[in-house]
């Protein structure tokens, strides 16, 4: 793989920068075209797994007509083996509201929100201390955003962005249809930003440290750093800030524990890469491991030859079956019948052929699906039944 | 006016009365009353002005807004796949053992409730559960032990916090 290179850390998003105030009022002196321009420049996408270009969506939204707008900061992490936007939230809050708020000024926006997720409730209250502060300095330089903190209950669909705005309007967290996306109807009906936290902090870095800074990191088509949230058999279990663009073999040499048989990229809705593919692949946008449909980035749960694939299909098929919404059949019936069917194949009353009319079912959901959920199932299903297809017979 | 009555009018004074309000609303219903009882969504229907369907069709959506009477702590221990891995059923039978409940019951005194979660984000810190708002990492069968104890501890000195 062309793109491999060694592991390298990086400090840039828990870095304490203690002058947001300063960043801020800088910032804002620019044209709002002149920061767009360097957002585009620094090649910055999405975050949360989408990997959708940040400063297109910041400039699409700003050439938007409507006197209300919206940024929105989706926090609601809830992608198996993903706790990074927890440790940014709790660790520098500051960066993330800075981002909002000139996200803010660049578009027309006047307020923000942040969507908590319910099981980090114990955050609130501390986010908002730092808010009022935050507010506060608002006023002091004549800028009119204001952020709110808005909390979710316990739906990991709501992390869609568009089950989200469903989500704050009041409703069942049902995905919408696109178009329209949100940067022309999102929140409210009117053009809304939503960024992954951990996208905003890279803005901050960007608009503080210039374009070139961010861009000079990672490789082609993936630049920049991420931060990876990092689990399951390995001696360190924790949050690291890395390069994009390393192979799989390098990641597993510093985080495995020396019987790596599989890595999952991404979560559930992620892939599941086997040993004997380590060295041909790459995290980053290009290979589409990281750049999955939900709202993830940076999953990496490592599993050793004493765990069992048909176990760890089971537990995420058992978690699609309940977090689908419902509201599409493929979706809604597809994940109870694949969690049926490879049980049924394992229980031996089904034939293994069965597993293939199974895959012709995922690669069905994945074209009918209304929305990522449903449409990545496939990911993980196909990889672990394919690489590991003699475990979900045996 | 009936407790739940002025409850809800007080969350709507603070919250408004929009469809924008209505989770807000419902959390804040839970966070004193445990769960959603009939009566309080018919009451938050009323007072939002919306079919009492749509308050129920709403909260049955989310699994943090339960609609069935809870006990005063709810207890969600993480299931998916990395607290799977690393102990989770060990510290869902010493919670089982101890409370004397099975998954998806309530204790006879109705102070705690014991159910499963979908991943709460603790994976490098897992097994992890939640006890209402409060997160504990790194469980083991004792620990879990000693946890539940200091709550009952609590209980019985009639020190709520």
């Amino acid at each position: 793989m062309a793109n491999s290179h060694q592991l390298k850390r990086v400090d840039f998003i828990f870095r304490n920068e203690n002058d947001w105030e300063k960043v801020l009022s800088n910032t804002i002196k620019k044209s709002p075209r002149d920061l767009i321009n360097e957002l585009i420049s620094s090649e910055l996408k999405g975050r949360g797994g989408a990997g959708f270009p940040t400063g297109l969506k910041w400039k699409l939204t700003s050439e938007a007509e409507s006197d209300e707008k919206y940024v929105i900061c989706n926090a609601d992490e809830g992608e198996p083996g993903t706790f990074k936007d927890r440790e940014i939230l709790s660790r520098v809050p500051y960066k993330v509201f800075t981002a909002m708020a000139i996200c803010g000024y660049i578009t027309g926006a006047r307020e923000g929100f942040i969507y908590l997720r319910g099981e980090y409730k114990f955050l609130k209250e501390e986010l908002e201390k730092v808010i009022d502060e935050f507010d506060y300095y608002c006023k002091e330089i004549r800028l009119d955003f204001k952020i709110k903190v808005f909390m979710g209950s316990g739906a990991y669909i709501c992390g869609e962005e568009t089950a989200l705005m469903e989500s704050m309007e009041g409703k069942r967290g049902e995905p919408r249809n696109k178009p329209p996306f949100p940067t022309q109807a999102g929140y409210q009906g009117k053009p809304t930003v939503i960024n992954n936290v951990e996208t905003l902090v890279h803005t901050f870095t960007i608009f503080k440290y210039g374009a070139k800074k961010f861009y000079d990191l990672g490789v082609q088509y993936s630049r920049g750093t991420k931060l990876f949230s990092v689990s399951g058999d390995t001696p360190k279990p924790g949050i690291y800030e890395l390069e994009l663009g390393m192979s799989l073999q390098d990641f597993v040499y510093e985080f495995g524990d020396g019987d790596t048989k599989a890595v999952q990229v991404g979560g559930a809705s992620g892939f599941l890469v086997p040993r004997k593919k380590f060295k041909d692949a790459a995290i980053g946008f290009k290979g589409k491991l990281t750049g999955i449909s939900l709202p993830t980035g940076g999953s990496m749960m490592l599993f050793n030859s004493s765990r069992s694939m048909f176990n760890v299909l089971d537990n995420y098929l058992e978690f699609f079956r309940e977090e689908s919404c419902g509201q599409c059949t493929p979706c809604r019936v597809g994940c109870q019948q694949l969690l049926l069917g490879i049980k049924a194949v394992k229980r031996g009353d089904k034939p293994a052929a069965y597993l293939d009319k199974l895959l012709r079912l995922t690669e069905t959901m994945q074209y009918t699906a209304k929305c990522g959920l449903g449409q990545s199932v496939a990911n993980s299903f196909s990889s672990i039944v394919e690489n590991f297809r003699e475990e979900m017979i045996y | 006016m009936d407790p739940i009555q002025t409850l809800v009018k007080d969350l709507a004074d603070i919250h408004g009365r929009k469809r924008e309000s209505l989770l807000p609303i419902m959390q804040g219903v839970v966070e004193k009353e445990n769960y959603l009882s009939e009566l309080s969504m018919i009451e938050i229907a009323r007072e939002m002005d919306i079919p009492a369907a749509d308050v129920y069709g709403t909260a049955t959506f989310y699994s943090f807004l339960e609609t069935k009477s809870t006990g005063k702590y709810t207890i969600r221990v993480c299931k998916t796949i990395t607290c799977a891995m690393k102990g989770k059923n060990q510290v869902l039978f010493a919670i089982q053992d101890m409370l004397k409940i099975k998954l998806g019951e309530t204790t006879p005194d109705h102070q705690f409730t014991l159910l499963e979660t979908n991943c709460l984000g603790w994976c490098h810190k897992a097994p992890a559960m939640l006890i209402n708002d409060e997160v504990y990492t790194e469980l083991t069968p004792e620990k879990v032990r000693e946890i539940l104890s200091e709550y009952m501890k609590q209980n019985g000195n009639n020190g709520y916090h």
